[in-house]
């Protein structure tokens, strides 16, 4: 009996400490998004090919140690639960002893996570979240805030100045085909935390860029029928919709357009808009739909273009931007390798201090640990849907671009 | 502005009354209050998209075979969860919310939350005083209106309408009769789901389908059936009317006020409850067995 218990309590300590030179070896990193969705989906595989490539060159140098990646999938469940957000990252902090948080999509939850990975003093790199407070939180409190950085989008206040750009060239095609000095153009926003600066933006500047705002709406984000909305919009003339949506409501709006038949073109934020199944899912009707994106068989920088193809090939896919978790992890190889530490309080100048040219931007910070903005570098493209094929058309000089297109009058 | 709200009230109108006409039959008649009523049309909506869209059948096919499906599939639920505690209002009130949440997690298990589109039966638009009009939202007013003659018809000039009506009226009596109260409400509940698959089939091409798409229609629902009055199905259409025609006036009244259209529903389901309790062709409540 005593034989049989020595014997059990070696074997667990053998146990204990093979199971704590595993952990040694690597570097855990969780992936936090609701994978039961498309963003979620992104968020895992940007991150699984990321990991791959470090993991079979060899790992991350770590002060001359190579250690490989091990991914941990947390399902946040954030599109209908913040609790639930907040939950999935306190039990990969505590409970699978993560080292890093990448991650993240509606602001509402990133901001509750946000705090969580604060109490914990951990690496958060977001992949998501658009709201301008996420950043706000780092200038304010920079010693409790300061392991958080955005790695994908940029703010929602330069997500507003792509969006302007792009419409200012929208407006130009509009001016010029349709011989009007005053494009007429109709704000379609989802009512949201993210949307609230864009809106009040997009009415304070439109004026000032020779448009004029024929009213804004604001349907639900869980809205999926828009005939109403529409109805007033085309009744208002617009030659524009300008889209803020993250939600169904975006597949809802590009299908009744096309079922309406309407003349006006919709330019904008849609998310909906940046899947591959988006054209499937309107049913084929959401043509000259355009929206801000990421990813594009473009030269953005020169790993867009590998990395688009081989995600494509490995996932049947394009990617959304939530699969930019792949930049993400190789920004931490980059600053893991450059301090020779996991410690976060070393990777955290280090990372402020960093240019990283990435899949889909060349990333640099600011005092908010929010992207510098830049055409070419982090504002992202502009891309629009053209016979269920999506084509990028913004910014002209990159390589690749095609020309936007209007429906027939 | 006035043609507009006069015709997009009536055609959303359309799609609610659809909608309301199986669940104001089942929460009304049969006194089962069914809040997995619009999960049904959510399953009905998952089946047409995947014999449609993924196994390739024509749209007749797919549409006979998801109604069909749902229909003998509600029946199975009937017996085995609804049945057991059919005397228990509040224990058949949380059973149906507990199969409706089931149906939502077995929907996001199997498809993801992806938001899936299922095409338009009908092609085109045609435009009716200035404003344009999809085919697809005409057939909707179509399969509403034979839908509630359809169920008119069944219920008062058949003799199972009859014994539906009968048992609705006073189930003991009906029981002592000699009628199988059982079989007749079982056979409601049919009928109601059957309702609410055929709504699946027709409304869902013009929405998106996804798990949670059988949530905010339900809540309209409640709104219409308390506005028409519960049981009359003359109520629900004209209640699915008068929240059309509330939630158009809503968006082009207020247009950044859009998503306050299903609260503005919501608010008039209140202000009925509080002042005319049986809304505008119910039974009232004390009068009820």
């Amino acid at each position: 009996m005593l034989r049989s218990f020595t014997v059990g309590l070696a074997a667990l300590a053998f146990a204990a400490v093979a199971t704590s030179g595993a952990h040694a070896q690597t570097i855990k990193i969780a992936i936090l998004g609701p994978m039961a969705f498309v963003q979620g989906e992104n968020h895992w595989a940007g991150a699984e090919m990321a990991r791959d490539e470090i993991n079979k060159a060899g790992g991350i140098n770590v002060g001359g140690k190579r250690m490989q990646i091990e991914l941990v999938r947390a399902d946040t469940n954030e599109m209908t639960s913040v609790p639930d957000a907040t939950n999935a990252v306190e039990r990969v902090i505590t409970r699978d002893k993560v080292d890093f948080l990448i991650g993240g999509f509606r602001s509402e939850a990133v901001l509750a996570m946000q705090e969580v990975a604060m109490d914990y003093k951990k690496l958060f790199l977001g992949a998501g979240a658009a709201h301008s407070k996420l950043g706000l939180n780092v200038e304010q409190n920079y010693e409790r805030y300061k392991y958080w950085f955005r790695v994908t989008p940029v703010k929602d206040t330069d997500l507003v100045r792509t969006l302007f750009a792009v419409m200012g060239s929208i407006g130009q095609q509009i001016r010029t085909d349709l011989k009007t000095d005053t494009p007429k153009v109709a704000i379609l926003a989802e009512k949201a935390v993210w949307t609230e600066a864009l809106v009040a933006a997009s009415q304070k500047n439109l004026p000032g860029m020779k448009m004029e705002v024929v009213g804004t709406w604001q349907p639900s984000a869980t809205a999926t029928d828009v005939t109403a909305e529409l109805s007033a919009i085309d009744r208002a003339g617009a030659h524009i919709v300008f889209t803020m949506l993250s939600g169904p409501v975006g597949i809802s709006v590009g299908r009744q357009m096309g079922e309406r038949n309407m003349k006006a073109v919709a330019w904008g934020i849609n998310v909906e808009a940046q899947k591959d199944e988006f054209w499937q899912a309107a049913a084929g009707k959401a043509q000259f739909v355009s929206t801000l994106d990421t990813y594009a068989e473009v030269e953005m920088t020169p790993k867009t273009i590998p990395f688009v193809r081989a995600f494509k090939e490995r996932f049947k896919k394009a990617p959304t931007y939530n699969a930019a978790t792949y930049d993400a992890i190789m920004i931490l190889k980059t600053v893991i390798e450059q301090a020779g530490t996991t410690n976060a309080d070393k990777l955290v100048p280090v990372l402020e201090k960093l240019e990283h040219v990435g899949s889909g931007s060349v990333a640099s910070w600011d005092k908010r640990h929010d992207l510098n903005w830049a055409v070419g570098k982090t504002a992202g493209i502009a891309v629009q849907w053209q016979d269920g094929k999506k084509v990028p058309f913004w910014p002209p000089q990159v390589k690749g671009m095609q020309p936007f297109k209007m429906p027939a009058r | 502005m006035l043609q507009d709200i006069l015709v997009t009230g009536l055609v959303n109108g359309g799609v609610y009354a659809l909608l309301a006409i199986g669940f104001s039959l089942i929460f009304g008649v049969a006194r089962i209050v069914n809040i997995a009523h619009t999960a049904f049309y959510m399953l009905a909506a998952y089946c047409f998209y995947t014999l449609l869209v993924k196994t390739g059948l024509g749209f007749l096919l797919s549409a006979l075979i998801a109604v069909g499906g749902v229909t003998l599939f509600s029946v199975l639920c009937y017996r085995l969860v609804i049945e057991p505690v059919r005397e228990h209002e509040a224990a058949v009130l949380i059973a149906t919310i507990a199969l409706a949440l089931i149906f939502q997690e077995l929907m996001l298990f199997t498809f993801g939350g992806h938001f899936l589109g299922i095409p338009s039966t009908l092609e085109g638009a045609v435009r009716f005083l200035g404003v344009s009009i999809p085919y697809q939202r005409l057939l909707i007013l179509v399969v509403a209106a034979v839908m509630l003659a359809a169920v008119w018809f069944v219920l008062y000039r058949t003799r199972l309408g009859l014994a539906i009506r009968a048992t609705a009226n006073d189930l003991e009596v009906a029981n002592l009769m000699g009628m199988n109260v059982h079989r007749v409400a079982m056979a409601t509940v049919a009928i109601s789901v059957s309702l609410a698959a055929v709504a699946g089939v027709v409304v869902a091409p013009v929405f998106v389908v996804d798990p949670f798409m059988w949530l905010a229609p339900l809540v309209t629902m409640l709104a219409i059936v308390v506005l028409g009055g519960l049981g009359s199905l003359k109520g629900s259409l004209i209640g699915a009317l008068i929240i059309g025609y509330v939630e158009a006036i809503t968006v082009f009244a207020v247009p950044a006020g859009a998503y306050l259209k299903g609260a503005v529903a919501l608010l008039i389901m209140v202000i009925v409850l509080l002042v005319r309790p049986e809304g505008l062709f119910g039974v009232a409540f004390e009068e009820e067995r």
